[in-house]
């Protein structure tokens, strides 16, 4: 009897990314179990820009962000953070990388044992060589950028909703990450509270003009983004006069059944004769 | 209730089992590698040591006296009531006092362990460890196997002696047995095997324990309804081990030692 030919599954020769992408998804599949999630997921996320994701409940926006930083691996497709294929990367290989990404959770996933202190402080403590007087400072820093100060000793069952999200914005830009990745942060709040998220979310890329990708199922919050910018004078977010864009360059991401149907910019956006899209955003 | 395949059903016992594997080789080889959260051991050992010694205390206490108690009725119809130092004394070294400090650790521990890390998990805390760059194994898992490990041989041996006390009263008070006589038969009817025998149990039960609870935390599912089955089941999970372990552990020492 003839054995069958072994099928063999070679990969292309890897061409790694140009370095001023720092997330490039190339062809992304995952199911989970016999459920297609994702079919084919490619972008490319420049340095220094912010990207929105958009699309309905269950189409995969946060296991993008999850695929980001390894926390879950795909099917098939490649994936590059800050420069480095993480698709094939064990567990123990990608912790150093992860220290170099801020992430906020979707229900905040603060440390419900430790103080909010503690959790600020969580990564630079994990990192070592430092005493807990010494990451005082730059709890303090982190925590007056959410407007937090008076929190440090309280847990974060104490806290109200939008005061655990602006204390898991703390804790993911307290090491001035490469990469900040935004988990829904404003899903659950009431729209005063939200706003004030999303003021803090532009306070931080035009302060610190950190790339970031934006899961979230408001589109509002997206387009105030696009048509706002921090005032460092006035301390507060200012609309962009009519005609300017921002400094720090937003794009727009729409998924639909596991595919990217949009990847563009504000202006693409609205101008877009996609049905479904138009009727997303109207 | 959903109905499973049994194809599924032996896919997932297969998973369930490497998962189990992979948890406990790596909660000890992390003992080996950096960083090693000796500070979050000391805890864990103060929780899970100090935590459990009123309930060891009490039941050491307790089954020694029972069986002093349950045993003399029969060695007295033969005439035999001195020996109830030594009968005491064997029973709760080389069975007793590791079997119900493990069980008690156990039901206290397991879940307690399965809640905590189960909870954890489900609120995104597990994968916020990840992605701050934290080992959830080293930083949740080993602590607490190495701190139980540790903890559980030293409630042994508390619940050993309290064991003995327990025989020594019901002995002295109800059966006018001599104080001195019933421990010199107590501590003179001891050889090596059965201190080795009684000493290498709580080890392994400790390991039992903390991986089994750190299993079922680590890997629960579906809410609070989830937190509840996982610290169910780490008991159940825990408790049936210990038995199995024991009884193979006994088996394999008395072959090994030669018991008559």
């Amino acid at each position: 009897m003839v054995a069958p030919p072994s099928v063999r599954t070679e990969r292309l020769p890897e061409t790694p990314p140009p370095a001023s992408y720092l997330v490039v998804f190339e062809d992304v599949v995952l199911a989970f179990e016999d459920t297609p999630v994702l079919n084919g997921i490619s972008f490319r996320l420049s340095k220094g820009e912010t990207k929105a994701i958009f699309g309905v409940a269950g189409s995969g926006k946060s296991t993008i962000l999850k695929l980001t930083l390894g926390l879950l691996k795909p099917d098939s497709g490649r994936i590059y953070v800050l420069g480095e294929e993480i698709t094939e990367r064990k567990e123990e290989d990608l912790f150093e990388l992860r220290r170099r990404i801020g992430m906020v959770f979707q229900e905040s996933a603060l440390f419900d044992s430790l103080t909010v202190r503690e959790n600020v402080a969580f990564r630079l403590l994990e990192e070592g060589n430092v005493s807990e007087e010494e990451v005082e400072q730059p709890v303090r820093e982190a925590l007056s950028f959410v407007e937090l100060e008076n929190t440090v000793d309280m847990y974060p069952s104490e806290l109200s909703g939008g005061m655990r999200r602006r204390v898991a914005i703390a804790r993911a830009i307290i090491t001035r990450p490469e990469l900040l990745l935004y988990d829904s942060p404003t899903g659950g709040l009431d729209p005063v509270t939200s706003t004030t998220i999303i003021e803090l979310i532009i306070k931080q890329r035009d302060v610190f003009k950190t790339s970031s990708l934006l899961v979230t199922h408001r589109l509002q919050d997206a387009f105030m983004m696009a048509t706002h910018y921090f005032d460092r004078k006035s301390n507060r977010m200012q609309p962009l006069p009519p005609g300017t864009q921002s400094e720090v360059p937003m794009g727009f991401l729409i998924l639909r059944d596991g595919k990217i149907i949009f990847d563009g910019s504000i202006g693409e956006l609205v101008h877009t004769q996609d049905e479904y899209i138009r009727e997303y955003i109207s | 209730m959903e109905l499973v395949s049994p194809a599924d059903l032996a896919k997932d016992t297969v998973q369930a089992v490497q998962d189990y594997t992979v948890l406990s080789v790596r909660s000890v080889g992390n003992l080996f590698r950096q960083p090693r959260y000796f500070a979050d051991m000391v805890y864990q050992a103060d929780l899970i040591g100090f935590g459990s010694l009123p309930i060891v205390v009490l039941t050491g206490l307790s089954i020694g006296a029972e069986l002093a108690l349950n045993s003399a009725n029969t060695l007295q119809r033969f005439g035999s009531l001195s020996l109830i130092g030594q009968l005491v004394s064997v029973g709760m070294v080389r069975e007793l006092g590791p079997i119900i400090t493990g069980l008690m650790v156990a039901g206290r521990n397991a879940s307690g362990m399965a809640s905590e890390l189960g909870s954890m998990r489900v609120t995104e805390q597990i994968d916020a460890m990840r992605a701050l760059g934290t080992d959830p194994m080293k930083k949740l898992v080993t602590p607490r196997v190495a701190a139980t490990v540790f903890m559980l041989f030293f409630l042994t041996i508390i619940s050993d002696l309290l064991g003995l006390f327990g025989g020594a009263l019901i002995s002295t008070l109800l059966y006018r047995m001599d104080w001195h006589q019933y421990w010199s038969t107590a501590w003179q009817i001891l050889v090596f095997q059965d201190v080795f025998m009684g000493l290498l149990k709580p080890v392994l039960f400790g390991f039992v324990i903390a991986t089994i609870g750190c299993y079922y935390g680590m890997t629960a599912r579906g809410g609070t309804q989830g937190v509840g089955r996982a610290t169910t089941q780490a008991v159940v999970a825990s408790s049936v081990l210990i038995l199995v372990v024991d009884l193979l552990v006994t088996k394999l020492l008395m072959t090994i030692f030669a018991y008559q």
